[in-house]
């Protein structure tokens, strides 16, 4: 009974997981007559080492780190302040859940267009005009794509603004495994609603918010979507945006480096274990209890 | 539930998210405005806000322009994400709940390994095997079969089902095993029945990753009749000059779908999000 879906994952996760490994030892070109040649290292020295190709994964990693280091602490943020705002007896309520929520569901294909046009160059760009007007004439038209000074901040408030709801979803569940007697207590204590925040909200969330952290770190790794769709249409500056997916995408599939691409997706997937591992790690004391 | 509110904290509450919710709403606003102005009207400061000259032109051209190379085939590429979200959707109920019911009830050798390796396969995102399948698909390009047969097996999913079959008491399967109905017949007659949240919520979470799906097709689609709709968004929004009123027609008509299931469904998705966090 399990075995169509083990025989599937084994062929398409398990199989090309370990022919990733094998070709980033190869020299291997899509649609070159040579046959591949073995490569060992090589191709991991060059991603490292060899200034011309080490440049753009570099950058791309650096950029990753810049998204993830930004995304993860004001995406969580936001998610945690808007679930605690969520988190109560109100009429509407489910509405406003839903608003929040409802970026989720948009494919980040549409996300980006959507983004585009909002922080299009032209004074006609709906951020600009909106400075325009609240800075009585002093901001003009700037190019935040296109700008290699904001190109990342327009990728990590765009995607924010579709992710955040998906965090905030989890969170509300966290809170609302929090019993109230436990606030009951603290408001008798006297405890101001800060207290309250520090000593009730955040232990009862802890496990939650480990969660949420790692799972979003993990997710900022996989970062490609709205990065591509912007560089090929959108006018977004490409050096300050690639990721290490960007790159593995179009070392494969635009230099046709099939070697080379595996080795990024073999040091991409190293990060992504290593930080789910140290998820795992810091989640379960929490769970043995 | 949070501390109980006094009418002031009420009221201090409401002001705040009704602000917060305004702006978080402010794009979503103004892609439904924008596909109903004319096109020169979209990119218009301020006014792009503005519900001035609204018609449905901009959603009858997407639809109907069958010459046009972009828009043209609208409805083709509905059709493409649809047929896989349906293939995916559907084919992955079957199989990973009969792997969950066959790791979770049935006892054969190997059984545990099997599942320390689906979930040593929860740890593999899809983006660190995209090249390598890529590469040994390669002579596969624009084949409708190749967007969907590596995502109907998912580790995740299986994960998903197995804690749900694993909370229901053995006690009930025992009645009609002791009956004479074999592992399927209870399966199917039995706990598939039972089981409606979570396949409700595995659905709807594959249909929205799958409708969203786009580094795939991406590497695997040139060819716009086996194009899925966001692959055609990046492909239409990328032509010059734009035509922006079109553009967001068209991007009210690709997240429409997601947005109607995710309204009739939204309670189980909500819980399928936050049921397989908490577990985590």
């Amino acid at each position: 009974m399990s075995a169509p879906a083990v025989v599937g994952l084994i062929a398409f996760v398990g199989v090309p997981f370990g022919y990733a490994v094998v070709l980033s030892f190869y020299n291997v070109r899509l649609g070159s007559p040579l046959a591949p040649s073995f490569f060992g290292l090589e191709q991991y020295r060059r991603l490292f080492t060899d200034p011309d190709l080490s440049g753009p994964f570099l950058r791309a990693l650096l950029n990753n780190l810049t998204f993830a280091v930004v995304v993860v602490p004001v995406q969580t943020a936001l998610a945690l302040g808007l679930a605690i705002l969520l988190n109560r007896k109100l009429k509407a309520i489910g509405l406003f859940r839903s608003l929040f929520f409802m970026p989720v569901v948009f494919p980040m294909a549409l996300v980006a267009v959507i983004w585009r046009l909002i922080l299009a160059r032209s004074d006609q760009g709906m951020l600009n005009s909106a400075l325009h007007a609240v800075s009585f004439g002093n901001w003009g038209a700037f190019d935040w794509l296109g700008d290699s000074a904001t190109a990342m901040a327009s990728i990590i408030v765009l995607s924010i603004w579709q992710g955040v709801g998906f965090q905030m979803v989890i969170l509300l569940a966290g809170l609302q495994q929090i019993p109230g007697e436990l606030y009951e207590a603290a408001e008798l204590d006297r405890a101001s609603r800060w207290q309250q925040f520090r000593h009730v909200t955040l232990p009862g969330i802890r496990g939650t918010l480990v969660f949420v952290v790692m799972l979003t770190s993990v997710l900022s790794f996989r970062v490609f979507d709205q990065v591509y769709v912007l560089v090929r249409g959108g006018g977004l500056d490409e050096d300050a945006t690639r990721t290490v997916m960007y790159q593995a995408v179009t070392t494969a599939f635009d230099q046709n480096n099939i070697g080379q691409a595996s080795a990024i997706t073999v040091v991409f997937f190293l990060i992504v274990v290593v930080l789910t591992l140290i998820q795992r790690r810091v989640v379960r004391p929490e769970n043995e209890d | 539930m949070g501390p109980t509110p006094t009418p002031l904290r009420r009221f201090m509450d409401y002001a705040v998210l009704s602000v917060l919710a305004f702006i978080f709403v402010l794009p979503v606003l103004y892609l439904f405005l924008g596909s109903l102005k004319p096109s020169d009207e979209v990119l218009d400061g301020l006014s792009g806000f503005l519900p001035t000259n609204l018609s449905f032109d901009n959603y009858s051209a997407v639809l109907s322009s069958l010459n046009s190379d972009s828009t043209g085939y609208f409805w083709r590429f509905m059709g493409v994400s649809l047929l896989l979200a349906f293939v995916v959707v559907t084919g992955g109920l079957f199989v990973n709940s009969m792997a969950a019911y066959g790791l979770s009830r049935l006892k054969w050798r190997g059984r545990e390994a099997v599942f320390t390796l689906i979930l040593l396969m929860m740890l593999v995102p899809f983006e660190s095997v995209a090249v390598p399948l890529f590469y040994l698909f390669n002579d596969q390009r624009n084949t409708l079969y190749i967007l969907a047969l590596p995502f109907i097996a998912n580790a995740f999913s299986v994960y998903q089902f197995h804690t749900f079959f694993r909370s229901i008491p053995p006690s009930i399967e025992e009645a009609a095993r002791i009956d004479g109905a074999g592992p399927w017949r209870t399966f199917f007659a039995i706990v598939v029945p039972m089981s409606k949240p979570a396949f409700a919520s595995v659905a709807i979470l594959t249909f929205l990753i799958q409708w969203g799906s786009f580094l795939w097709p991406v590497l695997m689609v040139s060819d716009p009749s086996v194009r899925p709709l966001p692959l055609e968004m990046s492909v239409f929004q990328g032509q010059q000059p734009p035509d922006w009123g079109q553009i967001l027609a068209f991007g009210v008509l690709l997240v429409l779908p997601v947005l109607v299931v995710f309204a009739f469904f939204q309670r189980w998705f909500v819980q399928g999000v936050a049921s397989s966090a908490v577990k985590g």
